[in-house]
């Protein structure tokens, strides 16, 4: 076991970047993600690595492209509004089947909204990080360990798939300090000499890297060759975690800090004797349908603890095929749910009746 | 003996360029010069969105599409990640000189070791034929039915002009593809403009004044004309800004 | 057992590197640690407040909003946290910069003249950690002969000065 150290999340997960073998970052600041950039300012140039701050997050994001299209390790972070400008280019990766890592440290919207913790792009990060047919590999960390272990993974997936993998972090999770080993696997190699534009050396055909198809059945070909892709990641690829779930009876769906404050709510909620765990799905996509459809089965009632207004929640439903309530519990704006909020909750769920 | 050939670096495919457009010229000129370096295999392309989109098609060394504009932030990308191979952008006037007036203007202030070959017909092509930044004070198109009004939409943007006071830039030159002379003046200033790069010596852009006989509603030799007497008043050709002369003369 | 800090003041006052204190003692002695700070504008000079949690458990939220210890550095953080401590929580008040007594009756309070004393012993900008010295005294949240090995963890070698000066603004709390 690796010494710890006490990290910001932000830096630990630039560090872990850095450890699994990103050397080119573009970014542009925002609030409250600043701290990835200015940790691959200073550490970059020391590594022979590139830190590039770009004139707007349209051009980070295609610088990503580039260098994701060279074929190296990229990464670029961000905060919620400029994850809607990186919109356009996160598309094109996914259409011309580039890995990439995007960091998202969600804050409140919509618009300008605030800086305070978000969860409020869960269906952007989810549903339609784009315009066209894709998915995004979204990971959410709830810990500062997480941030580093996810963002290691994230990158692998990436190659593994050749796709873009988002991390969904929140404000909460990047500014927090928490004990943290650096301590990684092997990072695995991955052989792009397929498709990567890094010149031909005269000596094979000329890689293409497109996401431009005029032919209408030659469009639809790659789109359902890349969802063939996406059924592999949903059937190997789904990470959750169950806490006291053993004899639930009600049961709390959350990632990320909601799901650190529904830690507390469960164990007082315990000690009053109401039987409550929680599935945290550490994957938003793919979304743990299976474990908490079998839960359903289970359990009298479900709550979405969500930074939002409510968009896990639907996932959550249609998972379980709506066969018992589903209730929500949600602050917004970057207001995050007490323990006492959550318990609430709790009681009303238990207060259902229910078939078991 | 061969008098005449196709240059190496081209594809030996069909261009879908309509006929008497100077895209084909330049695609040319740029193909000689890379095969004149000698540098078709470490060279990355970066086409655009526009008439040349496909351009990853007709060059033979590795290419990538970027987004409509996003040419000089992708280009950025490749290079900062392959410092030791060349890296081009191809780019029309829609494409560099409005929606990506920032990507442009921005590469050039950070002196990226890349080269950008700018064509400017004045004219959206693929879309049909709309008003472009760089379309003329009175010239009809389709979003200008009653001729380009500066009242209401302003004046041409001139990019060598608007570049030649980013500090950033190395080189910027204009020239026309229009007869043999400026033909071989373009190839002139497109090989310098690779050849900066292969020495380090930063940003270089060659804008290439160009025709769209179909969207002008011209015919081939009467586009060339028109550009001529329209184009070239306006654009007037010539070395906008050689930080690599300056150095010299030093 | 379980400590939830809210270290609470003005930006400048030194509340966040005071928490980090506290964090890397909870990391030396192999605690579960988290610290949040409250970041954004309000860190520009307003109003700054720090969390800490020390568990022997896996920590859940890292969210402090009911303390067992809080640390008030200005009116207004007292103001504003002072309802939300836990019952029997132990309050801790710079007197030098708060005029006012704590209202409540259920909780133990320590009045201490921290940016006084400070300014006294020319200890400038350190009433944070005479601050967190008497909280150590009197909360149990480290023990107090861990002081100079967390602060040498906390602060590089090529700052010995400013160890220095720190450890003796921690035991000067400690011992009013």
């Amino acid at each position: 076991m690796a010494e710890k150290v006490l990290m910001k999340g932000n830096e630990a997960l630039a560090e872990a970047a850095i450890m699994a073998g990103c050397r080119h970052y573009f970014g542009y600041p925002i609030t409250p993600q600043t701290e990835i950039a200015a940790y691959m300012a200073k550490r970059m140039p020391v590594i022979g690595g590139t830190f590039l701050q770009a004139e707007s997050e349209v051009a980070a994001i295609n610088m990503i492209y580039g260098a994701a299209a060279a074929g190296k390790r990229a990464m670029t972070s961000s905060s919620s509004p400029g994850i809607a400008l990186k919109s356009e280019g996160i598309s094109y990766l996914a259409g011309s089947d580039l890995p990439a890592l995007i960091i998202n440290v969600q804050r409140g919207g919509p618009g300008l909204g605030g800086i305070q913790p978000s969860q409020s792009d869960y269906f952007q990060s989810t549903k339609s990080a784009g315009h066209g047919d894709f998915k995004l590999i979204v990971l959410a960390p709830a810990s500062v360990q997480e941030m580093v272990d996810l963002t290691f993974k994230g990158f692998d997936l990436a190659d593994k798939y050749r796709m873009p993998a988002m991390l969904l972090s929140d404000g909460t999770m990047g500014q927090m300090m928490e004990p943290v080993s650096l301590e990684m696997g092997e990072v695995k190699e991955y052989d792009k000499s397929s498709w990567a534009a890094c010149g031909t050396k005269c000596e094979r055909e000329h890689n293409v890297v497109n996401s431009l198809f005029i032919q209408p059945e030659e469009l639809e070909r790659y789109n359902f060759e890349r969802y063939e892709r996406y059924a592999q990641i949903e059937a190997n690829e789904v990470m959750y975690d169950e806490y006291r779930m053993e004899d639930a009876e009600i049961c709390i769906v959350a990632y990320g800090v909601a799901a650190r404050v529904s830690q507390n709510a469960i164990d007082k909620a315990r000690e009053a004797g109401i039987k409550v765990g929680m599935i945290r799905p550490i994957t938003l996509w793919p979304f743990p349908k299976a474990v908490l459809n079998a839960a359903a089965d289970k359990v009298k009632a479900f709550i979405s603890v969500e930074l939002s207004m409510g968009q896990m929640i639907e996932d959550v439903e249609l998972a379980i095929r709506c066969k018992k309530p589903v209730l929500l519990c949600n602050r917004v704006g970057g207001m995050i749910p007490t323990t006492e909020d959550v318990l609430g909750s709790i009681n009303k769920a238990n207060s259902l009746g229910g078939d078991k | 003996m061969i008098v005449f050939e196709k240059p190496k670096a081209l594809a030996d495919v069909p261009l879908h360029y309509c006929p008497g457009c100077t895209h084909g010229i330049i695609h040319r000129l740029v193909a000689e010069v890379i095969d004149e370096l000698g540098i078709e295999g470490k060279t990355v392309g970066v086409a655009p969105v526009g008439c040349s989109v496909f351009a990853y098609n007709y060059f033979n060394c590795d290419m990538i599409e970027a987004a409509h504009g996003r040419a000089p932030a992708v280009a950025t990308g490749v290079k900062r990640s392959l410092p030791d191979n060349i890296v081009f952008t191809y780019q029309g006037d829609g494409d560099l000189a409005a929606i990506g007036t920032a990507e442009t203007v921005h590469s050039a202030a950070r002196g990226e070791n890349i080269t950008i070959i700018f064509v400017n017909n004045a004219i959206y092509g693929m879309t049909g034929g709309q008003m472009a930044p760089t379309t003329l004070p009175g010239q009809v198109t389709q979003t200008s039915p009653y001729g380009r009004n500066p009242e209401q939409v302003g004046l041409p943007v001139k990019v060598c002009e608007l570049l030649s006071n980013v500090d950033g830039a190395t080189y910027l030159e204009r020239v026309a593809v229009n007869n043999v002379k400026n033909v071989k003046n373009a190839k002139k200033a497109i090989k310098k403009a690779f050849q900066n790069q292969l020495e380090g010596k930063g940003f270089s852009l060659v804008e290439v004044l160009s025709t769209c006989p179909t969207n002008w509603g011209l015919k081939p030799d009467k586009a060339l004309e028109w550009l001529e007497e329209n184009m070239i008043p306006y654009y007037p050709l010539g070395v906008y800004k050689d930080k690599t002369a300056e150095k010299e003369g030093e | 057992m379980t400590h939830e800090i809210l270290l609470a003041g003005f930006g400048g006052q030194g509340i966040l590197f005071s928490g980090k204190f506290l964090a890397y003692d909870g990391l030396l002695e192999e605690k579960e640690v988290s610290w949040l700070p409250s970041y954004g504008p309000e860190m520009r000079g307003g109003t700054c407040n720090c969390s800490i949690i020390l568990s022997d458990t896996k920590i859940g939220s890292p969210i402090v909003s009911n303390p067992n210890v809080l640390v008030a550095m200005n009116l207004p953080s007292l103001d504003k946290f002072e309802a939300s401590a836990v019952p029997g929580a132990k309050i801790f008040v710079d007197s030098s910069l708060i005029d006012r007594k704590v209202e409540r009756d259920d909780v133990e309070v320590y009045y201490i003249p921290a940016t006084k004393l400070a300014s006294d012993e020319n200890l400038p900008g350190l009433a944070n950690m005479i601050m967190i010295g008497h909280v150590i005294a009197k909360a149990d949240v480290m023990p107090y002969e861990n002081v100079e090995k967390t602060m040498k963890k906390l602060v590089p070698a090529k700052k010995a000065n400013l160890i220095e000066l720190n450890i003796k603004a921690v035991e000067l709390g400690y011992n009013y």
